[in-house]
Order: C-alpha cells, then structure tokens, then sequence
C-alpha cells in the first residue's frame, strides 16, 4: 500500500461501480478459482431458498383458513400425484384428479363464472405469501362484476393444466389457476396465474393466457388482479382465451410465456 | 424383429430394436414418463446383454423411424459412408465397444470411422459403456474448429461467455461480457441468449457483440442465439452476424416444434457463408441441443431420449459447425431428475457428438427443481475436461439471471485452466497475456474488477463515457 500510485485513470468505473446495472453476479472476486466465502455462501443460501420453496408441502390448511377469514369457501383436493419425488418426475399425474377429489368436486354443483384454483405447483412458498390475497383481490372484482364464484379449489401436487379437469367438472366458463412458478436463484416466491376460458381436459397451453411474477417486489397483487379481472372480461366477450384472444381492450402489454409451473 | 437373452432360466424378450434400445438405457426419468424404460435394474442388463449381442450393421438394415416419415432418418441414411464404416462393419455393439477403448482406435482411426456411424450406433454403443470409458474413448478424439479462434485442440478447454440479461439491456450485457472478459472467458464465443426474438433486438445485440469485440480486439466470435429465421433476415438486412444459431432435435417433428427443418437451416448457413465474415476453410455454425427435447414436443417415436439426442447430431453434422452443445441439465427433473442422471447424459452426448465428428461442448447446469446442485455440476466439469470437451458455458457467479438456471461459473473455467491444466485457445490465450488479464504463466493476473490498460478502448463502451 506504500508503493508510488500508478497515474490516475479515475474516469473508469471498474466493474464492481457498475453492478447496478445488472442482477448478474459480476465483479465478485477471486481467489484463485474459488470463490471469496462470502459470496459462496450467498449463493448457497439463495440455491437453499429455491429448493425449500420446491420442496416444501402445501400447508392447505393455513391457506383455507385464510380464505375463510376473508369469506371464502374453498375445498381440498389432490392430483393422482404419490408424493413430491412423483409430482417433478410425472407432470402428466399432476394434471389429473384423483377420484375422490372428482367426487368431491362434484358434489359442489355445476355452472360457475369462475372458478378459483390455487395449487402448490414448484413453489409452496409463492402460494404461503401470494396466493389468498391474490384470490381475495379477484374475488372482490368478481362481486362487483356479478360473476358467480365456485368454492376456491385448494389442490396439492398441481400442475397449470389442473385447472382443465376442475373448471370443467364445476361447469365454470372460465377457470383461473394461482400456482408457485419454479424459483430461480433471485425470488422463489413468484405465482404464476393462468386463466382458461370454457376449461376441458387435453386442452393445450396455448389456450391460456399467462400473468406472472406476482410477488412484492414483482408484479404488484393488485395490478395483477386488475389484469385477471380485464382477461376474464374479454374472454367471457369473446367466449375463447389464449392465443386466438383479441387483447386491444386489454390493460398492460401481453404477458409473457413462461415455462410451464 | 424381436430381440432375446436368457439368464439363468428366466427369458427376457425385446419385441423391437426401439424397445431394445430404450430398455438397454441407464436409468433416466425421461424413458420412464415415456414408459419406454426398463422394467428394474435385471431388465436393463438382460436389454444390454442382448443388445452387445447385435451385429453394428443391424442399424443399417432397420430403421428406428421411417425415412419417408422423417427427413432426419432420411438424412442418416443419404449420409452414411459405407467405405468409412468397413472397418467396424463385422463386429456386434459389444465387439464395437471394446474396439473403442483398444488402442487400435486412435485419433485417426476414430476421425476416418466418423462418417460410417449413424447416431444409433454411437448412442448403441454409449449404452454399454460406464462414465470412465465414455471419457477415455472421448479423450481419444478431438475435434477442431476454427474461426477467429481455433477450438478443441487436444488439452485446451474453451468458454462461451454467455452475458444474458432478462431485459436485453446493452449495458446490462456489455458489463456481463467483460466481468466474464475479465475473467477469461470467451474463446468460444461471447453468446447472448435474447429474452426477446424481434429483429430490431437481434441487430442490437449482435452489434453491441461487434463493437466489443472490436474495441478489445479479442480473437473471438459473437452470437445471438434468437431463431434462426430472425438471423436469415438480420443476414439480409447486412447485421454483423458471426454465429448463426439454431435449437435443433432428433426427429422431423421435434425440428418442426422449433420452427426449422433441413431447408431453413441450409437456406441460414448460405446467408452466413455469404456473408463472407468466416475465413475460408473455417465454420460458423452453432448449434444447441437436449435429451427430452423430442419427448418434450411429443416428437420421440417411442425411441429413447438419449438415441433421439444423437439423432440430433446427424442434423448438426450436416451442417459442418463451429460448435454444438448439449444443454444437459436445463430440461428439468421429468427428463433428466437428478445430478447423477445429468453428469452421465452429459458426459453420453459429449461422447455420441464427438464420436459422429462434431465440435461437442456442454452446458454444464441444472435447474432448482432438479436434484442436483454445485457439486454435481463441480464433477461434470471435471469429468468433461478429462474427456476432452471443446467448450463449456460459463456465467457471473454461475447465476444465469435471464434463462433463470444455472449454468458454470466464470471462476469455473479458471478452476479447469489454473487446476486442471486446460488452456483456452491459442489466439485467446495470447490475447488474455498481451492485455495483462492472465500473467506469463497463463493465471488470472488480478480479479479486481478493473479494466487493464490495454482495455480502455472498451470503457468508452461503459454508460456515462463517450463513446
């Protein structure tokens, strides 16, 4: 630190001024390869965030009570999904009930506005802290719009498509799904919402349309139920939903598509 | 034709080479949403027992898709050379196997069988062989490409600096680019994975990559990796386009799933050469596969997803690249479940792409609902080196903040050069040292962030600077 300073070349910014411009992980430092500790275990804690948002279990419970509290009913249902180790390896058994939960449905009657559907997909922790008032926030524009709402469906081991089989067995005229989106190294909370009009089983993803990262320091709950409000207005219009959807009455650009939850 | 080996009593049949094949498989979750897997691990072995049993030729006499069905099995067969295959020609899939690991089969042995093997051949003979022999039949075979850069000379390992941004930001980008520059990384290529597919982005990107690289005057290529319809027209519109890329599969519909076909890619690799940036003699095409891809798009034929991935290799094949690789940990659990499921695809592709003659590198990743993590990734690595791989993937702190997975790290690339002995290309190499990013012994020279002298062109690149 004695040494003569080497003539200023105070103009460039190294790279470490710069991270602002950027999320990547630049600008870290090294010792030899490896990595300064700090930075190490930063990454470490953020790999164990992800795999605990994947791999917690929907605590369903917590989340009727919840909507209980903000005076919704909602049923309980599984997919012919065994356990977590099942539901990565077999999308196909996540977007399939299991018998007792269509008897179940079935027994609620036919012929909804919208259904609700809120499933743990790849993210319980997304669900824990986005999903009730995402559904409040939707259900609270329903009532002003007079759209009959279906008990909320509180669905373990789901994927997106759950929604075909459940809408369909509501006889909803749309279906609207909440689920954890997969999480990356920078938010493990993001829920993806997928909206479906005249829900079936079989039908492909293009027939949805798509908002997401809904989380706090993402898309806004309430902005987001503003545009699942305006999607489901325009679908029950045009009776169809996804790609054959005319969006210029829409609020917000076209949502991205995303890989499936 | 059915296909049979008795052990011990119990017979196990096979009703077709399909079946064979994808039961003679090391355990994958892809086969087995696909229910094309073994039944349990004695299955599996009577699959390979019979399988080594096979004469190699029997692939040339029965297709696993109909060629008037598939223009890629229309492609393996118009390809195969006869002459090239003599060699190997008596042998069964276990007699290939051993000729592989003797030392009969040297470089050039290997490089002159190269246009007699058909995909399923090579992903035959990869299901009979453990990780080790699949890295000391590879370590066998290098494979060299060149443009700027001469990459996969035999003991040198090469890095696609890959600088994505969620927003496609220039200067989100430019920043990434050189923290990876600055780490040494970038031989193979400074390759942007847009977010967005529009052709205004694409021209961005690919002149943002042009300026950079002549302001640094690095010996290196640059790529954005949007569709290749968008690369044909940026072509045609005059864009500095170095690479042309394509996502590519192993069967006519999974192609077809990705928007190409054998035409669109030959139309693109016309309007790269014409553009007359590769020097002659050189290559500049870029592909990307996957195992699952072709499952994924309902494009799998009942064929296995390992015997699809190096179908996809006769398609990369035909169009003499730069360099391919595989993606192998980016699918996701249903394909690919945990990391020892990945390092042994990875280390399968690597092994069926170098053995068909093709520039292989891998992306070395996983994504965080897979079972897999750092560590599993660490041993690839090192696996991969061992093996000969041309290049690898690298990102800032091996966070890839736009694709959401992650891939390897900068450092890691620095881990293979100062541990493990693996220089980048020559041209790179020399660059790094007149730059003062790497010392005379080829180690990182300083990790502080700050751009050596030799680089103050780029920093009039840098926001706030003029340009």
């Amino acid at each position: 630190m004695s040494a003569p300073a080497e003539p200023k070349r105070a103009k460039t910014p190294t790279l470490h001024d710069l991270r602002a411009l950027t999320q990547a992980r630049i600008a870290l430092g090294a010792h030899g390869a490896g990595l300064p500790t700090g930075a190490a275990l930063a990454f470490g804690l953020d790999h164990a965030r992800a795999r605990e948002a994947v791999w917690t279990p929907l605590d369903a419970a917590a989340i009727r009570e919840s909507l209980r509290a903000q005076g919704l009913a909602s049923i309980e249902l599984r997919t012919t999904v065994a356990d977590r180790a099942e539901y990565l390896r077999r999308p196909d058994r996540g977007r399939t009930l299991n018998p007792d939960s269509e008897a179940a449905l079935d027994g609620l009657g036919q012929g909804f506005d919208v259904a609700l559907v809120i499933a743990d997909g790849l993210s319980a922790t997304a669900v824990a802290l986005n999903a009730v008032p995402s559904a409040a926030a939707l259900a609270a524009r329903a009532a002003q719009a007079g759209w009959s709402l279906a008990p909320v469906a509180v669905v373990h081991q789901g994927r997106v498509a759950i929604g075909d089989p459940i809408g369909a067995r509501l006889g909803a005229r749309c279906v609207v799904v909440l689920i954890g989106e997969r999480p990356g190294l920078s938010a493990s909370d993001s829920l993806g919402c997928y909206i479906t009009c005249a829900p079936e089983p079989g039908l492909p993803d293009s027939r949805r349309n798509c908002i997401s990262n809904i989380r706090q320091d993402g898309l806004a709950i309430g902005a987001a139920a503003d545009q699942m409000e305006a999607l489901l207005r325009a679908m029950m219009a045009q009776g169809t939903s996804g790609v054959g959807l005319r969006r210029e009455s829409l609020v917000g650009p076209p949502a991205p598509s995303l890989p499936e939850a | 034709m059915a296909y049979a080996t008795t052990l011990e009593g119990t017979r196990f049949t096979f009703p077709d080479l399909r079946g064979l094949l994808a039961k003679a498989t090391p355990e994958r979750s892809g086969d087995q949403l696909a229910g094309l897997c073994a039944e349990g691990p004695v299955e599996r072995l009577a699959a390979q027992i019979a399988l080594a049993d096979l004469p190699l030729k029997t692939f040339l006499a029965e297709e696993l898709i109909p060629s008037d069905a598939d223009e890629v099995s229309d492609l393996i067969a118009r390809r195969h050379d006869a002459r090239a295959f003599a060699p190997v020609a008596s042998l069964t899939v276990g007699a290939f196997r051993e000729w592989l690991l003797s030392p009969a089969a040297d470089a050039a042995a290997l490089a002159a069988l190269a246009p007699g093997l058909t995909p399923e051949m090579v992903a035959a003979v990869s299901k009979l062989c453990r990780l080790q022999d699949l890295v000391a039949i590879t370590a066998k075979r290098p494979v060299v490409t060149r443009f700027r850069s001469t990459i996969g000379l035999p003991g040198r390992l090469a890095t696609r600096n890959q600088p994505n941004h969620p927003t496609d930001s220039s200067a989100g980008i430019l920043i990434s680019a050189l923290d990876g520059l600055l780490m040494g990384s970038g031989d193979a290529m400074i390759g942007v994975n847009p977010a967005t597919d529009s052709l205004p982005d694409y021209i961005r990107i690919v002149e943002l990559l042009e300026t950079l690289r002549l302001r640094l005057n690095v010996p290196t290529q640059h790529c954005c990796l949007g569709h290749v319809t968008v690369a044909i027209e940026a072509m045609g519109r005059g864009a500095p386009v170095d690479l042309v890329f394509q996502s590519v599969a192993g069967s006519q519909k999974a192609n077809a799933g990705f928007g190409v076909d054998l035409a669109i890619l030959r139309e693109a690799a016309e309007a790269g050469r014409a553009l007359g940036r590769c020097p002659e003699g050189g290559q500049f095409m870029y592909f990307e596969t996957g195992q699952g891809s072709a499952l994924s798009a309902d494009a799998h034929w009942g064929v296995d997803q390992q015997t699809m991935e190096a179908r996809a290799y006769a398609v990369a094949r035909e169009f003499d690249p730069l360099l391919v690789n595989t993606v192998v940990g980016f699918i996701g659990p249903e394909y690919l479940y945990n990391g020892k499921q990945i390092i042994r695809a990875g280390l399968e592709d690597h092994f069926c792409g170098k053995l068909l003659g093709l520039p292989m590198g891998v992306d070395v990743c996983y994504t965080n609902h897979a079972d897999a993590d750092g560590e599993d990734m660490d041993a690839l690595l090192t696996l991969l080196c061992a093996a000969g791989v041309n290049f690898v993937i690298t990102v800032p702190g091996a966070d890839d903040v736009m694709l959401n997975y992650q891939s390897l790290s900068h450092h890691d690339a620095v881990f293979a050069r100062e541990t493990l002995g693996r220089p980048p290309a020559p041209e790179f190499e020399a660059w790094l040292r007149a730059v003062r990013i790497t010392d005379a012994q080829g180690r990182l020279a300083g990790a502080s962030g700050e751009l050596p002298p030799a680089l103050e062109e780029a920093s009039r690149l840098l926001p706030g600077r003029a340009a």
